[in-house]
């Protein structure tokens, strides 16, 4: 089934992209990961142009945590104190992020530069799942069990501390503003809405727990990717609405049947699942850096 | 005597054809093509007729191209090379007039119709565009970076050369058939129809084919200009109503 769409310029096959958008949705909603570090390079592999890809993926983002979000603030999963201000932090930093993007656009190197970050970003991130999952799981012996403190030493020595109710954390706001700053530069770079950054950072560095830890990032996302999709609309004018739609047909299913798997895995397991997504993907971008591309030339239109 | 004057303009009138050259008489199947939400290309039909002078086929029968050139977009070309073990854009290059889509279709292979030079004065062949590469690149670079383009877009479906694409018949009628994918821009594109007689090219013919969004497309594509935070709010409530009517939907189920 073919259909065309108007800003892509392009024909798709639809039940392909509904499909795509059914399967990230899965991962969005077992996750708390706004899936977008699948979906655009899915897209541009489809044949998308990267800016369409880019912003349309930005707005199944939304749909596909929407539905997430409220599956988990239904069963009480989420610190919308905390992530009010990861928010206000994330916006801050997108507007830093966009100034980043265009200088490195200008100079050619924004594809090697993304490719890069993805590679170090998703390599790290997914190690550290791995090695924790796998001792959480008791496949890996530690030989002594060390004590580790609930959060990392530089957010305990921020000034001005809060009260977290739902996390049961008291700690200082600085350090949620800073992680959505740097997690809003990512995701103005990369093209993601940044889930996979924000759920490991607030569980290793700010120490919450894992079962807010899905809701709050999830209705996180929501708040950013609507706002990126204003931008994109206004700025790119990339956004295609007919794709958008496709992916989200497929998208806000999937999610709440990855929210219901998500309950029903054990919460080791589901780690141990993403580091290996994560893993997967870094592999593949390292990959395309070393190997030769097929394509050589790129064509950028003036 | 009626009949007998008409016969004499007839005769007069052929005898005035002779001094001229044969007449080409062109169409195509569509001159507009709409693009729908199940636009997945178009087949186009260039077809017409050859008119000699007195009416009379030559023993040797000319030989037709047919050129259909899309909209020319000014590009910028980035080249990647390996540095450091990473691949990564180096060198670059700027193209002024780059057609986004160029087909030519001929009655034998191009080479065996046209020198290089005529060929490439009527921009005939895909080796004989002219993009007009930007001031001061070197000839060199500037063919690397055409050759590139050249194969980018081959592989693409936006540029090819079919040298047995069109069928003369008698000697007269002429057809070739012409695909368009689906990723083309929208715009005007011009059919040149070439009648090629010895090595010249004697006859040229033009029409031009709008290639248009109709419907919702062309309206989508409207707004997303002229309306972008409309349009982008637009964008965000689909996508929020969408993931609200999911969770609502599946709320019961489970």
């Amino acid at each position: 089934m073919d259909i065309y769409l108007p800003i892509a310029g392009q024909s798709v096959n639809a039940l392909l992209i509904i499909a795509l958008g059914g399967l990230v949705g899965i991962l969005s909603g077992m996750f708390g990961v706004g899936g977008g570090f699948l979906t655009t390079p899915l897209l541009i592999f489809y044949g998308i142009p990267p800016t369409v890809a880019v912003a349309s993926a930005t707005t199944q983002i939304t749909g596909a945590s929407v539905s997430g979000a409220m599956s988990h603030l239904r069963r009480g999963g989420a610190d919308l104190q905390m992530g009010a201000i990861v928010v206000v932090g994330g916006l801050m930093g997108s507007l830093v992020g966009a100034a980043i993007f265009r200088a490195l656009q200008a100079s050619g190197q924004i594809d090697v530069v993304i490719g890069s970050l993805y590679v170090l970003l998703l390599g790290y991130i997914g190690i550290l799942m791995l090695k924790d999952a796998l001792i959480a799981l008791g496949t890996i012996k530690v030989k002594a069990p060390e004590v580790r403190p609930r959060h990392n030493r530089w957010v305990a020595s921020l000034p001005l501390r809060w009260r977290f109710y739902k996390s049961g954390l008291y700690i200082s706001p600085l350090a949620p503003f800073a992680l959505g700053f740097g997690a809003g530069i990512l995701t103005m770079l990369l093209g993601i809405g940044g889930g996979f950054i924000l759920v490991p950072a607030m569980i290793y560095l700010l120490g919450m727990p894992a079962r807010v830890v899905i809701g709050t990032s999830l209705a996180i996302i929501l708040v950013i990717s609507a706002g990126t999709t204003m931008v994109h609309a206004l700025t790119t004018r990339a956004v295609d609405i007919v794709l958008a739609g496709l992916l989200l047909v497929g998208g806000v299913v999937g999610a709440q049947y990855g929210a219901l798997l998500a309950t029903k895995m054990k919460p080791d397991l589901l780690r141990f699942a993403l580091a290996i997504v994560i893993l997967i993907v870094a592999g593949r971008m390292a990959l395309g850096l070393a190997w030769r591309p097929d394509e050589i030339f790129t064509v950028e239109y003036l | 005597m009626k009949r007998l004057r008409a016969a004499v303009l007839a005769v007069v009138a052929l005898g005035l054809m002779a001094q001229a050259k044969p007449v080409l008489v062109p169409d195509v199947s569509a001159r507009r093509v709409e693009i729908r939400y199940s636009f997945t290309g178009a087949q186009l039909l260039l077809f017409g007729a050859i008119l000699y002078p007195r009416g009379v086929v030559p023993e040797k029968t000319p030989d037709i191209a047919v050129v259909l050139r899309g909209p020319v977009q000014p590009i910028l070309i980035r080249e990647k090379e390996k540095i450091a073990g990473i691949w990564m854009n180096a060198d670059s290059s700027r193209f002024r007039s780059a057609p986004a889509f160029y087909a030519v279709a001929s009655s034998k292979p191009i080479a065996d119709l046209l020198d290089e030079r005529t060929a490439a004065i009527y921009e005939v062949g895909l080796q004989n565009l002219q993009l007009s590469p930007g001031t001061g690149a070197l000839p060199e670079k500037a063919r690397r970076f055409e050759a590139g383009l050249i194969d980018l877009r081959k592989r693409g479906g936006v540029y090819y050369e079919n040298p047995r694409g069109v069928e003369i018949s008698e000697g007269v009628l002429y057809r070739a058939r012409i695909s368009i994918p689906s990723q083309v821009p929208v715009g005007t594109y011009t059919a040149e129809t070439f009648l090629i007689q010895d090595g010249r090219v004697t006859s040229v013919a033009t029409r031009d084919i709008e290639i248009g969004k109709s419907g919702f497309e062309r309206w989508v594509s409207l707004v997303a200009r002229r309306h972008e935070f409309l349009y982008g709010l637009a964008a965000v409530f689909m996508s929020l109503f969408l993931g609200w009517a999911a969770a609502m939907v599946f709320r019961r189920r489970f």
